[in-house]
């Protein structure tokens, strides 16, 4: 028994980013899911949502909701990660300085969904895109 | 479940009501639906917040409310009201001749709540260390406190855990009359209330075992008898009964009257539907830091309480100018008073979350109604007629998995139903009668409806 939701990100489209994170919110306080744990699926998956509106072209939000977890799968169309080493690094960043501007960018993101995450895989191919997936428990 | 049932003080006339989902409409909660062609409201969701008395075309919806009269069974007759009272009238009446009229109605004693409002601050203030993490949310509007309780429970933990300015006035006036020789039976406490919210606030306080005020007064109904009553002229010298009165007393349910004192990194939002949108966004943590927030759930404040006369801009432009010829609170002379008695008085328990919007407290059965939901939505018009007697599609796909509800309430899927031959059409008619009740359909002058404001 799964229940799974899909949102698409189109890129640059900054003022929609946080609508899969806050769609996701809502299904999950009417589950019962405690707010400890919804605000990291939330930080999580806002983190998610901007890195593709800050970098790629235009990507997927797809959340499979179960009883005791809840796992995002993030795929985008658009330059893909060059060193996945690197850019897990919190601080490292290579958004343009017109998304700098904007507030966004300071290479916080992929650390930052690591931190709330329980299982976090990435796949990425330069180029063509990356897929972010992560798992979270409910405490 | 050993709690007292939820108090509101929103009823509706069911002699007046005609069903015509305005209120259903534009309730924050989704609390009401109509059962047998009349609004009924759901003790739970209710926040109290008043938008359906606002938006009834034919004031189905009444506050209940304690009769004047009682006053006269106390020796000291104490009238608490918010200054948003006098900032309702027009500027023809000057404040005095206002309270002079409350004095020929009975009262022996009035109060402002809002005074003496430097202790409330530096109580609020003190708080804030209270919450660990996030903004202070300032709990003066018990309608956003009880929206916060049942909506946002995460958030039940930043309310500030401090009285209103009505408990402050309260036990400021009996300290004052107990020391000119009253006894505590002989005082009568009577709250003049500008909305709803309040009123059941003070009937059922969120996080006391009883409320101080004796009785609660309408406004309106207030404001009606002292217009009967009110002088030409002044002929007593009321200023004494103002004495602890301050500039930001005045302007303290007014937008900004909170988060102006405040100061630090605060915020002030008012309208409920703006609330909502905000809190939503504090809940993901999509916003940046706060020390404190003030949340109204009217727009323009109290200005704008329900049970108010007269235009909310213009209360808001009096009660600034009134403020501007008052001391700040910090100038106020309180001495002789016990300051630290009072203040030990206005702190609360925690507030505490009481979440309403769970499909079900078992998690997989949470989910299977999620699902049935989202099937259920999918035949649903999408169009939020509300011809099924709930506010929107959404809604009703809830009511159904929660058993409140039937696919064939929907006057789309009806009809569906019916080519299909899998509903007949009598059939159908009961059902819709059954929603709207059983004169629905027929010729009824009084059941016009609303139009938009303006026409």
């Amino acid at each position: 028994m799964a229940l799974e939701l899909t949102f698409n990100i189109a890129g640059g489209d900054f003022s929609n980013a946080g609508k899969a994170s806050s769609q996701i919110k809502k299904v999950l306080k009417q589950l019962n899911i405690d707010a400890k744990s919804i605000k990291r699926i939330v930080v999580a998956v806002y983190e998610a949502e901007v890195n593709v509106a800050a970098h790629a072209w235009e990507g997927e939000v797809k959340a499979i909701v179960d009883e005791n977890e809840i796992l995002i799968v993030v795929s985008d169309r658009g330059p893909g990660i060059e060193n996945i080493k690197q850019a897990m690094q919190p601080g490292f960043s290579t958004a343009s300085k017109e998304v700098r501007e904007m507030g966004f960018g300071a290479g916080m993101g992929l650390s930052n969904i690591e931190k709330n995450t329980d299982e976090l895989h990435i796949e990425s191919q330069v180029g063509e895109g990356t897929t972010v997936t992560f798992r979270c428990y409910y405490s | 479940m050993s709690e007292k049932p939820k108090y509101h003080a929103l009823k509706v006339d069911a002699e007046k009501c005609f069903g015509c989902t305005h209120c259903m409409q534009i309730c924050p909660t989704e609390a009401i639906r109509i059962v047998n062609g009349i609004a009924v409201i759901d003790d739970e969701r209710c926040v109290d917040c008043g938008n359906c008395l606002r938006a009834c075309p034919v004031d189905a919806f009444y506050v209940v409310h304690d009769e004047l009269d009682q006053i006269e069974s106390y020796k000291y007759r104490v009238v608490l009201f918010p200054s948003v009272f006098i900032g309702q009238f027009s500027e023809i009446y000057s404040e005095g001749r206002i309270y002079e009229a409350l004095l020929k109605l009975g009262f022996t004693h009035i109060f402002e709540v809002e005074q003496p409002v430097e202790w409330l601050i530096e109580s609020v203030k003190e708080s804030r260390k209270e919450v660990k993490e996030g903004p202070l949310i300032s709990s003066f509007c018990p309608a956003v406190v009880r929206l916060i309780q049942c909506k946002y429970p995460s958030l039940a933990g930043n309310i500030s855990p401090r009285k209103a300015p009505h408990d402050l006035a309260a036990h400021f006036a009996i300290q004052q009359l107990k020391k000119q020789g009253a006894a505590e039976n002989e005082i009568g406490i009577f709250y003049v209330s500008p909305c709803s919210a309040k009123m059941a606030a003070v009937n059922q306080p969120v996080a006391e075992r009883e409320s101080i005020v004796t009785g609660i007064i309408n406004m309106k109904d207030l404001y009606n008898r002292i217009m009967k009553l009110i002088p030409a002229k002044e002929y007593t010298d009321t200023s004494d009964f103002r004495k602890y009165l301050s500039r930001e007393g005045i302007l303290w349910s007014l937008p900004r009257g909170e988060s102006s004192w405040f100061r630090k990194k605060s915020m002030a939002i008012d309208g409920i539907h703006n609330v909502v949108k905000f809190l939503e966004r504090l809940e993901n943590d999509e916003v940046p830091e706060f020390d404190f927030l003030e949340l109204k759930s009217c727009n323009q404040g109290c200005a704008g309480g329900i049970l108010l006369t007269g235009n909310r801009f213009l209360t808001v432009e009096r009660l600034q100018k009134r403020a501007a010829g008052y001391p700040r609170a910090s100038q106020v002379n309180t001495g002789g008073f016990d300051k630290e008695a009072i203040k030990r008085r206005l702190i609360t328990e925690k507030i505490k979350p009481k979440p309403v919007f769970v499909l079900d407290e078992n998690r997989t059965r949470a989910l299977e109604k999620m699902q049935k939901i989202n099937n259920i939505l999918c035949q649903l018009p999408g169009i939020d007629c509300g011809g099924c007697g709930a506010p929107n599609c959404h809604a009703l796909a809830e009511d159904i998995v929660q058993g409140k509800g039937r696919m064939t309430d929907c006057v789309f899927l009806q009809k569906k139903y019916v080519k299909e031959q899998k509903l007949k059409s009598e059939k159908a008619y009961k059902n819709l009668e059954k929603i709207w009740g059983e004169k629905r359909f027929e010729a009824d002058c009084n059941k016009k409806g609303g139009r938009n404001e303006g026409f």
